[in-house]
């Protein structure tokens, strides 16, 4: 007997129609879920729930499995006011859900410039050309010949709290930090790739250019190609997703996201930059002097608490875990700082292994709430030195309107009913 | 029996090395050369020296029929958008204002790179539709709708590096990293600590009943 089959019984109080009714069966256990009131939830449940007495669905019922439809919540979220469609457009990782540093595939963020391409794999070629002795095309059945590696990166987009930068704006960390993920990948170092063309002695730019409606092109220095640029297929153990540039994707570790071309048709070798649209009317940093900074490639060091959060309710005085997680374009994270009264004082919290170059690190800290109002932040250090800005002291390097590149420290304000707000200080 | 041995050992080592060094003829090869052809085939993209610039030209009055006709729904009849869509024209000297207008003819530094863009990616929805021609047209009427250029003004592979944008020195290379360096204070680091910003007063942020308060 299963529990879809009507066979159950119902508990005391519902009777056996009203389970049947469907909709108020749900009703029922998601009140149950929500918890009454707190005496309640204290008890074991004198009742043998139904999970446990009646079989659940088989293995086949599922072929590609879900979360439970319990976790519904923890879902990506678009921000329908800040474009004009949703084809050119970005949603958020619900980082306030989430835990360790990997990013379920399929809650990772994702921002396209022509909607997300479905590309048909036997269909996709990779392209190497330019300043090479010998250029190649390769079927994906070749890339996956050649000699491949897992690397465990993240991918945050430039403009990852860009709605920041003017002000407390949106009250999520969702949504001020969600514009990043960080995944195990799988694939081949783009120098492989290019040694088997053989550079010419004049390569010093090369060009990436996705698939997609929009062949989005950037330009990046030889350097990196031929240091830890990647050319991924796979994503935590499975092929990408349409979403992340099935079937072939770039990625340019610890550098703004957009570089990390998806749907990646070609490479092309040269000797100067290209100038593209993505790099000069996007993605460059304009300052209140009128001129912007160019090629602002790399992710600098960046913090952010996800519990407790906006999308959190702290709920009552007593011990709590602060969760959060800290990263940097520039190699490791080696300290955190927690602030619990707006940055008068910091104390060094803890990091979790594994702590890994241009991955996210995790943090955990234990904190004893006394149910008074208390302003807490983060703030990352990296293996070079650097320490997250504060909002004053990237205003007062770039002003506001540089949309891009905003890792300053984030603030929230727990106040004294346990309600979490994104605010700024000073 | 030595001579077996050393004669195992190599083709073991070779077995190893042989799918990424030199293959015999019978062998799958890993890639392929692709022709002239192919490679022009996608080879579409263009940089400010006007290196990939194709064949072709326009000029602004034959580039108004084809804007109005493809591009204004979205981007408006003056290049001034329509509703949220961006636009394309106008905001010349705003760069330094509390809110700049960053258009194709206020920021952009090179011209090239409007026929790059428009060529491989609009219009939105039905990207590379247009013949270079029109290309070069609409290049051209945008640039002279903000007086860069003339409304006659013959835009081809060899005119379009020389036009100077507006912009053209407004970018400086990257600088960070660009804030206060050092070992960050831990005690007593500021006297008093003031809000200035609430998220929750600005009240933009999406309302999604689906989402629950507590965890
Ligand atoms: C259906 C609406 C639509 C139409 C029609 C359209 N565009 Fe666009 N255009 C867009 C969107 C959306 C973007 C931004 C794309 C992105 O985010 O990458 C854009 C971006 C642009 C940009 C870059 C703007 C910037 O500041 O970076 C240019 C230039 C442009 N379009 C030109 C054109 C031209 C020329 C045509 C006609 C041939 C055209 N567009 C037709 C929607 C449209």
């Amino acid at each position: 007997m299963t529990k879809e089959d009507g066979g159950r019984r119902g508990r005391a109080g519902l009777d056996r129609r009203s389970l049947l009714g469907g909709a108020a069966g749900v009703g029922g256990t998601l009140l149950a879920a929500a918890g009454g009131a707190r005496a309640e939830e204290a008890a074991i449940p004198a009742e043998l729930p139904e999970w446990s007495r009646y079989l659940g669905p088989g293995v086949d019922d599922e072929p590609y499995g879900k979360p439970s439809k319990y976790e519904a919540h923890v879902i990506r979220r678009n921000v329908e006011w800040l474009t004009a469609s949703t084809e050119s457009s970005v949603n958020f990782t619900p980082l306030p859900w989430l835990n360790g540093i990997i990013t379920p595939n399929g809650v990772f963020f994702e921002r396209h410039h022509g909607g997300r391409a479905e590309i048909d794999p036997t269909k996709h070629r990779l392209l190497i050309h330019g300043l090479v002795e010998k250029p190649l095309v390769y079927t994906m059945e070749d890339i996956k010949r050649l000699p491949c590696e897992d690397r465990i990166w993240f991918l945050e987009c430039a403009a990852n709290g860009g709605m920041e930068w003017r002000g407390a704006q949106l009250n999520g960390c969702q949504y001020v930090r969600g514009m990043i993920g960080c995944a195990q990948w799988t694939g081949v170092r783009l120098k492989t790739l290019l040694e088997r063309s053989g550079l010419k002695p004049n390569a010093k730019w090369v060009l990436a250019e996705g698939a997609d409606a929009s062949a989005l092109t950037r330009s990046f220095p030889i350097e990196k190609a031929l240091d830890d640029a990647f050319v991924a297929y796979a994503q935590n153990g499975e092929a990408l997703r349409p979403g992340q540039g099935y079937p072939l994707r770039l990625i340019l570790p610890g550098w703004e996201a957009n570089m990390s071309v998806k749907w990646l048709r070609r490479i092309e070798v040269g000797d100067a930059p290209w100038y593209t649209r993505w790099e000069t009317s996007k993605y460059t940093d304009l300052l209140p002097s009128g001129k912007a900074y160019k090629f602002t490639w790399v992710q600098e060091a960046n913090s952010v608490i996800t519990w407790p959060a906006p999308e959190h309710k702290v709920d009552g005085p007593g011990q709590y875990m602060i969760r959060g997680l800290a990263w940097s374009g520039r190699g490791r994270i080696v300290r955190v700082d927690l602030t619990f009264d707006g940055g008068k004082n910091w104390v060094t919290a803890p990091l979790q292994e594994p702590i890994l170059p241009k991955a996210l690190t995790r943090f955990y800290y234990p904190w004893r709430w006394d149910g008074s109002s208390v302003i807490i932040a983060s703030r990352a250090i990296d293996e070079t030195g650097y320490v997250q800005p504060t909002i004053t002291q990237l205003r007062n390097a770039r002003g506001r309107n540089s949309i891009y590149h905003n890792n300053a420290i984030i603030t929230w304000l727990v106040n004294s009913s346990g309600e979490v707000e994104n605010v700024q200080v000073a | 029996m030595f001579k077996s041995r050393d004669f195992l050992l190599a083709g073991a080592v070779a077995a190893v090395l042989l799918p990424f060094t030199a293959l015999s003829a019978a062998e799958k090869p890993i890639g392929r050369v692709p022709t002239a052809e192919e490679i022009a085939r996608w080879d579409i993209d263009v940089r400010p020296d006007g290196l990939g610039l194709p064949p072709g030209r326009g000029t602004a009055k034959e580039g108004e029929e084809i804007y109005l006709a493809r591009c204004a729904s979205c981007h408006g009849e003056f290049g001034e958008a329509v509703g949220r869509w961006p636009p394309l024209v106008g905001g010349q000297g705003s760069l330094t204002w509390d809110e700049p207008i960053k258009t194709v003819t206020s920021y952009w530094p090179y011209a090239t790179t409007v026929f790059d863009y428009i060529k491989r990616a609009m219009p939105f929805g039905d990207a590379q539709s247009l013949t270079d021609d029109e290309v070069y047209a609409i290049t051209a009427f945008l640039l002279a709708s903000d007086g860069i250029i003339s409304e006659d003004f013959v835009v081809d592979a060899q005119s379009l590096p020389k036009i100077v944008m507006p912009n053209a020195d407004g970018f400086v290379e990257d600088p960070r990293p660009d804030v206060p360096k050092g070992e960050p204070c831990m005690k007593d680091c500021v006297a008093e600590v003031t809000i200035i910003g609430h998220a929750r007063k600005i009240g933009v942020t999406p309302e999604d009943k689906a989402r629950p308060v507590t965890d």
